[in-house]
């Protein structure tokens, strides 16, 4: 069957299984949107490009599928760069196609031309520009699988408007045969064997998740294994959901603004056990004093993360499913008695939940306390399965300590990167994908104002997210740190001026709420969880309000300021 | 320390601006590189000489073969293998010292490439030492301008590297 380029392109997303994508038009991609018009993909229209590609992610993130962007060459282009450099440091499987200007024309600076594939070369896991109208089905399908097998991460494929015109015999690939991509997928079954003996030997194991227990698929096999062996856990920020956050062996979050007690079994334990997690700075802080008494096992499927920050006694190159799959087939031939080796340990951490857990001093000015929205953001999500997203800063940091999670893929937020406007797109994508579910955006006053023209995409395409604005009124982050190391020289951190962000919702035809007192606040979740529309909550919160426990940066355990 | 490694990659489009771009972005460092195509057209063999703590070596390694167009990286250092490198430097040649140049060439096993007026082009191929050393002799007698080509090395004994790397896996 010959095709054009365009129609061959949407001909194999089709193929891919792919039913939505998130996009902009332009000029030199005009060809692929007519070979849209009409097809059965859904496209959902952003307001800015960077809106597509969090989307996309957040699309990813919350089915575990490839999420696919589309936009044009040039500025459509270069303004998905902070969506992919996110979804590149989360691991997150996209394939991003760009337009680009004709190849006769690559090079000479032509108009809204940009070289996409080398701005994007350090943040995409492979990218192609595609010269050959021949080549292009056979791209695509690479792609796809390298997007979503290994470690997955972004794709980029650069589709000149020429090849888009020209015609091709089509038939899409079955399978694709790379020489020099063979992730490893099956855990060598010694070395697995050896890190299990070396769980028999600990006395005080730990559990540290990172977020690729959820890019496995391998949550149910780490509970049950967790619970098997009855070893304590923690988990990244990326890897919140992976346990149940009720689960008594759960620990909470660890690092920089994690808990008392998971940041006193990492220091204190003598079983180190690293699960699809990377050792980041603001997990290790200072690198000399970590895990220096401990045995560390490395379970992940990059190479490169095992042994580059903390060295590893037991590495496994693996997916981490087949990892656990394993492990849970020795823990069942086995009849150790787990529960004896660990009650101490147990105890121990029991005591130190008990005695420093996660708090917050209530509100006794009547100002609303941020950690008690978030509190309650949940309390009022029980039941309904929610989605929560997340923007960058205090309020992403509120909503890890403070939310509670039952399973993966509920809790989407920019880890790596930190990019502040990813938590609305991201909802609005996960919105996509479940259009029944809740999905929850909790943001700061700041971050949301970083990509708040795709509420109108929200409202445009019924998709009822909700907004949580923690609104202190400053860049709290930033004014935190300024507070506590820059002597309270606030410098830049405080919005002299806000948007009325109860009238920008309705400027976009959602509904906007403000909510000044404790007493309304739950009053007002509970009625926008309700409403079939997206909304925006503005909880006028307290401006001096700090995340805490806090462990410095580059700080040890020791230095961890408890409130 | 020194290290010498042996990528072969995909003889392809921007393959040069992945490695090189993995190299700063990292703050690897590059003391040379050399990049030509293969005995296979499909593929180039580039030779990198780099520079640091085993801890680095590996991190560098492994980022080279989580490079998507890498095909095999092999770190030669390690193994038995043979290496060169070319030079092509252009000295001053007046009557004075044309004598002590032609000497030095020969010792040298080197060739005088080009001649006119007022120099000779020489070549000497060899490891660094061997350059190296040249160089320091040769220095004194007026250097007009150099060229080295970077390193490339091949392990010994029989067989291509890239018969030899992973055959190809299906997928997806």
């Amino acid at each position: 069957m010959k095709l054009k380029g365009a129609q061959i392109v949407v001909e194999s997303l089709i193929a891919e299984g792919v039913d939505t994508i998130f996009g902009f038009p332009g000029g030199a991609v005009l060809p692929l949107y007519d070979a849209l018009y009409g097809s059965k993909l859904k496209h959902i229209l952003v307001r800015h490009e960077q809106g597509a590609a969090h989307m996309a992610d957040g699309y990813a993130r919350a089915t575990g599928r490839c999420g696919v962007a589309l936009v044009t060459s040039g500025p459509g282009a270069t303004n998905t760069v902070t969506g992919i450099a996110t979804a590149y440091m989360d691991s997150i499987p996209m394939v991003v196609l760009t337009g680009q200007v004709p190849v006769g024309l690559i090079g000479n600076d032509a108009f809204q031309e940009a070289d996409i594939v080398g701005i994007t070369r350090p943040c995409t896991k492979h990218s192609y520009l595609v010269r050959d109208v021949n080549d292009l089905a056979r791209t695509i399908k690479e792609a796809f699988y390298i997007a979503t097998t290994g470690k997955p991460g972004p794709v980029l494929i650069d589709l000149p408007k020429d090849v888009l015109n020209a015609t091709a015999e089509f038939e899409y690939p079955k399978t694709v045969s790379l020489r020099s991509y063979n992730p490893t997928v099956e855990g060598h079954p010694a070395q697995v064997k050896r890190a299990f003996e070396a769980m028999k030997q600990a006395k005080q194991p730990v559990l540290y998740i990172g977020g690729g227990m959820i890019l496995a698929n391998a949550s149910a096999e780490l509970v049950k294994f967790a619970q098997k062996t009855v070893m304590p856990v923690t988990t990244t920020l990326m890897a919140m959901g992976a346990y149940p956050s009720r689960d008594e062996l759960f620990l909470g979050m660890l690092g920089m603004h994690g808990t008392y007690a998971a940041n006193m079994a990492m220091h204190e334990c003598d079983l180190m056990v690293c699960l699809g997690a990377r050792f980041d700075d603001r997990v290790t802080g200072r690198l000399d004093a970590f895990a220096k008494t401990c045995t560390v096992i490395h379970v992940d499927i990059d190479p490169t993360s095992i042994s580059k920050n903390v060295p590893a006694h037991i590495p496994v190159v693996a997916d981490l499913l087949d990892v656990m799959k394993k492990l849970n087939a020795l823990a069942d031939k086995d009849s150790f008695d787990w529960d004896d080796k660990h009650r101490l340990w147990l105890t121990r951490l029991a005591e130190w939940k008990s005695i420093y857990p996660l708090r917050y001093e209530k509100s006794e000015t009547g100002i609303i306390k941020p950690q008690f929205v978030v509190e309650q953001a949940w309390e009022a999500a029980k039941g309904r399965n929610p989605i929560w997203t997340t923007e960058v800063g205090q309020a992403q940091m509120w909503a890890a300590q403070f939310l509670q999670f039952d399973g993966p893929r509920t809790f989407l937020s920019s880890g790596g990167l930190g990019t502040m406007g990813y938590g609305l797109p991201a909802a609005i994508g996960a919105q996509a994908a479940f259009p029944g579910r809740l999905v929850v955006n909790i943001a700061g006053d700041g971050s949301i104002q970083m990509n708040i023209q795709e509420m109108i995409t929200a409202v445009q395409y019924g998709l009822p997210v909700k907004t949580v604005i923690l609104n202190n009124g400053v860049l709290g982050m930033v004014h935190q740190w300024q507070e506590m190391f820059h002597g309270k020289r606030y410098s830049n951190s405080e919005f002299a001026m806000n948007p009325d962000f109860v009238k920008l919702a309705e400027a976009y035809g959602a509904v906007g709420m403000r909510i000044t007192k404790v007493a309304d606040v739950r009053a007002a979740l509970d009625e926008a969880y309700k409403i079939d529309k997206p909304v925006l909550m503005d909880f006028v919160v307290e401006k001096e309000e700090k995340v805490f426990p806090m462990v410095p940066a580059g700080g040890t355990v020791k230095e961890m300021m408890l409130l | 320390m020194k290290h010498t490694i042996s990528v072969l990659v995909e003889n392809r489009f921007g393959v040069l601006s992945r490695v090189a771009g993995l190299f700063s972005g990292r703050g690897f460092n590059i003391e040379s590189l050399t990049v030509a195509e293969t005995e296979d057209a499909a593929v180039s063999r580039m030779t990198i000489v780099t520079r640091g703590e085993d801890r680095i070596i590996e991190q560098i390694n492994k980022q080279l073969n989580k490079l998507i167009d890498v095909i095999k990286v092999v770190d030669v250092t390690a193994e038995e293998h043979v290496e060169r490198e070319l030079l092509l430097v252009k000295l001053n040649a007046e009557e004075k010292n044309r004598a002590e140049i032609l000497r030095m060439v020969e010792i040298f096993r080197g060739k005088i490439v080009d001649v006119s007026a007022k120099s000779y082009t020489v070549e000497i191929s060899g490891g660094d030492r061997k350059i190296e050393a040249f160089i320091e002799m040769i220095r004194p007698l007026g250097m007009q301008e150099m060229a080295r080509s970077g390193k490339i090395a091949l392990p010994r004994g029989t067989g291509s590297s890239i018969s030899k790397a992973k055959k190809p896996k299906s997928g997806g």
